[in-house]
């Protein structure tokens, strides 16, 4: 058991920062802290795909004498997509989030919510 | 068949151009152009893929498993003629409506990002590399949250930052599946996976990584209880792009569920964990849950939104029953319910220009002045219901084929409570335009000297009633779209048919 935990211990840091972002994103009000949280949870999965490439006692994947074992590049290559993809989003969201403050005036869910449903 | 790959290239190419275009009709003119041209390639690429074939097209001469590869065979160039066709009716459709609800020096910048959605939503469905996927899911999901929060009013805003939320989730969700599968695989291209599944089934990685990617896609798809973003963003969204993301981006989520649930894992191995359950026991709710809500509703635009969550449980119940007649139900039903949603999402669009209001209870009576746009309504709603001679009945009569043969008298209950349902929320709506007496107070919106209200504007009505007519069409000539989906689901059913015969 104590041999698996150490083993895993990565994979459990993980979920661990991939729950906490989640749970930051569906518990708080605030719109900017929900951004947070989703930047943390999306964080998280590129931590995931690097620890995934790593070989045990495996250099950076460039070819040099002596060097038989290599970590292997291919999820982080992908992670850099996926990166981009982040900040889109990151950026995206943070663009809303300056419409909706100066259309609402407030950015927490609750008042917004309120707000409409006095529209109504 | 190099040319396939235009379907990808050319929005590439294109959108950041139109980006650069401060001209309203000029932006207008190059995204009509682009949309014709990529209709014409996707029927031209249907009529060579019906019988069955495929084209297996590696992006610059790359062999899979490292390089990227573009696998088309019938049930992708299917899913792409619904998008390229689609998008055409929708820009034709659009041109009045974004000179109402967007802004001259940004018309530029909204019609690039639906080119963009539209290159996307392709590249999902034309893709064979599960990761490509991803990207191709992300870039039309990013375009479509910026198209949503254009709309009109600041609901859009929230509606729009509540789908980035909840769509962010649901990609993360399909990208740690795929990491996951990754993990056991050591590849991302689908076929390289299926190809070699025996090698690593059972990991228990492989199953978690299903779970994800189910889930993942699920929330794209807008699958109850996985729904709740989809009424406010297409309530919300500017008339054009309601029509757009109504009848193609559930679609798409849904094709490349059935894309990794037949192609990438063996239909035996989901089999024997309880997914077919799930999903026959989800789309049943969600049959009867969208109906309902859609009953209650005065919004139109939100009336066919709910209507749409009834609608996506008949195609996942289709994908759950486990027989070729299922799946035949789903595709027909995918293109079917894409025609028809958009052509009602048109009539509310062209609601929305004429008298500024969507609400049915402001509308009482209008239809005896806008005649050709309420039949376009009553047919669009006959085909919701699934009444002989419409496009919906087609498909809806190969689902009550399916759920026949599979003998599961309780989900044939659930379909026929279903289509009950939509008669009322179509009677609603009917009532409300034709047999109420006529208020005077919607012309309280048009502000005065507007001629607005007087006629429909050419182009709405001609797309309007293109995919009305459409509608019709498919109800009376059913024979090459159900051939397109007897071969594309002979085709995903034929691994496992294999897999009992020995």
């Amino acid at each position: 058991m104590k041999a698996y935990l150490v083993g895993h211990a990565n994979y459990l840091l993980i979920i661990a920062i991939m729950m906490i972002g989640l749970y930051t994103l569906m518990s708080r009000e605030h719109l900017i802290k929900k951004m947070a949280g989703l930047s943390v949870f999306q964080t998280a999965v590129i931590l995931f795909y690097v620890s995934l490439g790593k070989v045990a006692g495996g250099s950076a994947p460039i070819i040099a004498e002596g060097i038989t074992t290599y970590s292997n590049p291919l999820p982080q290559v992908l992670m850099l997509t996926a990166i981009v993809v982040g900040v889109a989003t990151t950026a995206l969201g943070f663009a809303l989030v300056v419409r909706i403050k100066e259309a609402y005036n407030t950015l927490e869910e609750g008042e917004i919510n309120a707000l409409d449903a006095e529209d109504h | 068949m190099q040319w396939s790959i235009l379907l990808v290239v050319l929005p590439l190419c294109l959108a950041p151009i139109t980006a650069l275009v401060r001209h309203r009709l000029l932006a207008f003119l190059l995204t009509q152009t682009l949309t014709l041209g990529l209709f014409i390639l996707s029927v031209c690429l249907l009529v060579s893929l019906i019988d069955g074939s495929q084209v297996h097209y590696e992006l610059g001469g790359w062999a899979p498993p490292w390089g990227i590869a573009y696998e088309l065979d019938t049930l992708n160039s299917l899913v792409a003629l619904i998008i390229c066709g689609i998008a055409f009716f929708t820009t034709l459709f659009g041109v009045k409506t974004v000179e109402d609800e967007i802004p001259e020096h940004l018309s530029g910048l909204f019609y690039a990002a639906f080119q963009l959605c539209i290159l996307g939503l392709l590249g999902m469905a034309l893709t064979g590399d599960i990761f490509n996927l991803f990207v191709f899911l992300e870039i039309s999901s990013l375009s479509s949250y910026a198209l949503i929060a254009m709309g009109k009013d600041r609901k859009a805003l929230i509606s729009s930052f509540n789908y980035l939320v909840l769509g962010t989730i649901g990609a993360t969700f399909f990208l740690i599946g795929v990491g996951l599968l990754y993990a056991a695989s050591g590849s991302l291209n689908m076929e390289d996976i299926a190809i070699r599944f025996h090698e690593f089934d059972d990991k228990q990685l492989v199953s978690t990584a299903l779970v994800f990617i189910v889930i993942g896609m699920s929330l794209k798809a807008a699958i109850f209880p996985l729904h709740s973003w989809l009424p406010n963003a297409y309530t919300q969204a500017p008339s054009m792009i309601s029509v757009f993301l109504a009848a193609t981006a559930t679609k798409v989520a849904i094709y490349v569920l059935i894309r990794c649930l037949f192609d990438v894992y063996p239909v035996e191995y989901w089999m024997a964990i309880v997914l077919p359950k799930i999903l026959v026991g989800v789309g049943c709710i969600a049959i009867i849950y969208g109906s309902l809500r859609a009953v209650n509703q005065d919004n139109l635009k939100r009336l066919l939104a709910y209507s749409s969550v009834a609608q996506v449980g008949y195609m996942i119940l289709g994908i759950g029953l486990l027989n070729e007649t299922g799946m035949q139900a789903t595709l027909l039903h995918l293109f079917n319910h894409g025609v028809m949603k958009a052509a009602l999402f048109m009539v509310a669009g062209i609601f929305i220009t004429r008298t500024n209001t969507i609400l049915l209870s402001e509308l009482n009576g209008l239809g005896r002045d806008m005649k050709w746009t309420m039949l376009a309504m009553v047919i669009g709603g006959l085909s919701l219901i699934g009444v002989p001679g419409t496009a919906g009945f087609v498909s809806k009569w190969y689902l009550l084929r399916a759920i026949i043969e599979t003998e599961q008298w309780w989900v044939l209950a659930a379909t026929l409570l279903g289509s009950v349902l939509s008669v009322v929320y179509v009677w609603k709506m009917v009532e409300s335009l034709y047999f109420q007496p006529k208020d005077k107070p919607h012309v309280h919106h048009v502000s005065s000297g507007q001629t607005a209200i007087g006629s429909t504007p050419l182009l709405m009505g001609v797309a309007c009633w293109s995919l009305t007519l459409a509608t019709l069409y498919f109800g009376f000539e059913t024979h090459w779209l159900t051939e397109a989906a007897s071969v594309a689901s002979a085709s995903l059913y034929s691994d496992f048919a294999a897999g009992i015969a020995k």
